[in-house]
């Protein structure tokens, strides 16, 4: 048989396609049955072709039974994927970053970590209310420090001293274990074979694992502003905003401005995504990824304590994790922001790019 | 037996997928770091409906060959093709149960089987559920779908994860070890369940180290040692080299040599020196009954009468040379 009339067999069996999403039942249908009609001719061939010390068993089963699947399969990827093939694998990408986030959002140990996140600004409003009641009963209001005195006198600063408390350590954990966990968990727990082989494709299922790593990441700086909001306006009076440049805004204003700075939070959480998920294509150990991220922001923080190495501190990712407070000036001071952004573009690109290299060419025999 | 050669035009030349080999490989390598070589120069040929047993000790290659065929690892050299198509069209036509099944303990069993159905690109989010319920229930899982995978018994584990390769219509069904940890009843059921699969012309390709299974389900093999194909073929062309044998237990050697040579049988001899120890020959196309009757009829005392089939184990040995020894 010419490769001509393969060709041809295949086109005339196209109108009468049964899509490949069908299951194996549907092969006994009119459609499909038609389907293996013309295609007897190709997998005759096959039997022809089949080694011959296979023998008699297969010859006369293989044609029939085989052909119609194969037949409309063949035809699928000759037409089907030229129209369908771009949307559907859109689509399907979706499917599976919404199948990845609800794992991310529906399991305990990450519910936990939100619920311990959420809960820091409350104890902290509540502590700083008491230091104020006390302060206010013994008259020495007057003394206050410059954290205290400002969340006492605007519910809408406790959000921004959580956002600062909470990003030097506690929010980079949570960051790190689910980004950590990313490849490494699956990889540990076997599961990593199973999506590459259904086939998630290994730039697809990093891509949807950072995105996931990414929503995480905005969440629990989401998470701490909104617990913090809504503390502060039980607690402290609400009003307009006093800003660390002395100049008093709107609490309309006030909101944008911790939107802004959670928008910022959450773009300096993703770049440490990206270095946890990095971490994390070099091994099968969830927790070694995750411990592995921790000291690294740890240490990073040991050095630009250091005076000396003042110079090398621009490189190190947690002196720009708090750099929102230009958001806190008038004007804004985007200039700040701005290049602590672009510090985190490049940890993402940086890092992106190790996991992807590792990610792609790697054995996974786990 | 160990020269078992390829129809080396059809693997990667110009016929339609469809005529292709359900899977090729040809010269398939894989040297790990430090040296060791897991799969050394494999030539698989792997026909189009066949339920093709993979067989080999543990530690043979079986589950690397596999993982290569996925994608999972990339060979050392050598090159590998699934249904004639490149490997990211072919694995959403391919089940795969590699190495034990794995899943999220924390998900139910039909959240799992949703999870890994969301990974295949190619399959359509409007027939999941019923897709995963026709698996789960084609395994026997019906019952147990809302259950957390933590709470699942191995042969559960094992039945999902066989439940997962079935979720989309499958051309080839890739096994490793389907039957491990399942006791005699879910083994049973797994065999029939590979037949009725196999039935509906999907290709099997099933790894295992249990050579009584493999002789219950497949319709081809292959047999590895050490990284290295040792023999493949039907099922019947690996027993080939040993046919049938009647074997009787008579004090009367010499009286029953002579019948069964009269009878026309093959490669007559006497099985001992002493007279009691019997005889054996080829049965060739001899009805055993009528062998037996014409035995009797010549007045040969017949204390015991079978036929006496090559086991795939006898095959086996007689290619590895040896029992189900570990290779380093």
């Amino acid at each position: 048989m010419s490769t001509a009339e393969t060709r041809e067999a295949r086109a005339r069996r196209t109108p009468g396609l049964v899509p490949v999403s069908e299951t194996l039942r549907t092969t006994g249908r009119p459609v499909a049955s038609d389907a293996a009609g013309t295609a007897a001719g190709p997998a005759g061939d096959a039997a022809d072709a089949a080694p011959s010390a296979d023998g008699a068993p297969l010859a006369g089963a293989a044609p029939i039974a085989d052909g119609a699947p194969t037949a409309h399969a063949a035809g699928a990827a000759g037409v089907g994927e030229v129209s369908g093939a771009p949307a559907r694998r859109f689509g399907s990408f979706w499917r599976l970053l919404g199948s990845e986030l609800g794992l991310t959002f529906r399991r305990p140990r990450n519910l936990v970590m939100l619920a311990v996140l959420a809960s820091v600004p409350v104890i902290l409003g509540v502590a700083l209310r008491l230091v104020t009641d006390d302060m206010d009963a013994e008259g020495r209001g007057g003394g206050m420090g410059g954290l205290v005195a400002s969340v006492a006198g605007n519910s809408l600063m406790l959000a921004f001293a959580s956002l600062s408390f909470l990003v030097v350590l506690l929010m980079p954990v949570a960051v790190s274990v689910v980004a950590g966990d990313a490849i490494a968990g699956e990889a540990g727990g076997g599961t990593l074979r199973y999506l590459l082989a259904a086939p998630a494709g290994r730039t697809r299922l990093l891509t949807v694992k950072y995105l996931n790593a990414v929503v995480f990441s905005f969440a629990t700086a989401a998470v701490v502003a909104g617990s913090a909001l809504v503390t502060g306006l039980a607690l402290f009076p609400v009003g307009p905003v006093t800003l660390l440049s002395g100049t008093t805004v709107s609490v309309a204003d006030g909101l944008l401005r911790v939107l802004i700075s959670v928008g910022y939070v959450g773009a300096g959480m993703a770049a440490l995504a990206a270095v946890a998920l990095a971490l994390s294509t070099f091994t099968e150990v969830p927790i070694g990824a995750i411990a592995g991220t921790v000291v690294l922001v740890i240490v990073a923080q040991v050095l630009r304590a250091v005076p000396q190495l003042e110079p090398i501190s621009p490189y190190l990712l947690p002196t720009w994790l708090t750099r929102f407070d230009g958001a806190l000036r008038a004007p804004v001071d985007f200039g700040a922001m701005r290049d602590g952004l672009l510090a985190f573009g490049a940890y993402i690109l940086l890092f992106g790019s190790v996991a992807w290299a590792r990610f792609t060419g790697k054995d996974i025999t786990s | 037996m160990t020269a078992v050669t390829l129809d080396a035009g059809a693997p990667f030349g110009a016929a339609p997928p469809s005529a292709r080999p359900a899977i090729v490989t040809r010269g398939l390598t894989k040297r790990f770091r430090g040296g060791q070589v897991a799969v050394d120069a494999l030539d698989l040929s792997v026909p189009r409906g066949s339920v093709y047993g993979f067989l080999g000790p543990n530690g043979s290659g079986k589950t690397t060959t596999i993982r290569m065929l996925l994608g999972l690892v990339a060979p050392t050299s050598g090159e590998h093709e699934l249904l004639g198509l490149p490997l990211g069209e072919a694995l959403p036509r391919v089940g795969a149960l590699v190495e034990g099944p794995a899943f999220y303990p924390y998900l139910s069993g039909e959240a799992n089987l949703r999870r890994f159905d969301a990974a295949d690109p190619t399959a359509p989010p409007a027939t999941a559920r019923r897709r995963v319920a026709e698996a789960l229930d084609r395994v026997g899982l019906a019952a147990a779908a809302g259950k957390r995978y933590r709470t699942y018994s191995l042969g559960m584990r094992q039945r999902l994860a066989i439940a997962a390769a079935l979720l989309g219509p499958r051309e080839l069904l890739i096994l490793d070890e389907p039957t491990n940890g399942l006791d005699p009843q879910g083994t049973r059921e797994v065999r029939s369940l590979v037949k009725e699969i196999a039935a509906g012309g999907t290709t099997v390709f099933v790894s295992s180290h249990l050579l009584a299974e493999v002789e219950q389900m497949c319709t081809h093999a292959a047999v590895m040692r050490a990284g290295r194909l040792v023999a493949q073929g039907s099922m019947a062309s690996l027993g080939g080299g040993q046919v049938p044998r009647v074997r009787v237990r008579t004090p009367d050697t010499a009286d029953a040599l002579r019948v069964l040579r009269s009878l026309g049988l093959a490669d007559v001899r006497a099985d001992g020196p002493e007279p009691g120890d019997g005889v054996s020959a080829e049965l060739g196309g001899h009805a055993p009954e009528r062998v037996n009757a014409a035995l009797v009829g010549e007045g040969v005392a017949v204390r015991g009468f079978a036929v006496e089939r090559p086991s795939l184990e006898d095959v086996f040995v007689r290619l590895t040379g040896e029992g189900f020894d570990v290779d380093g």
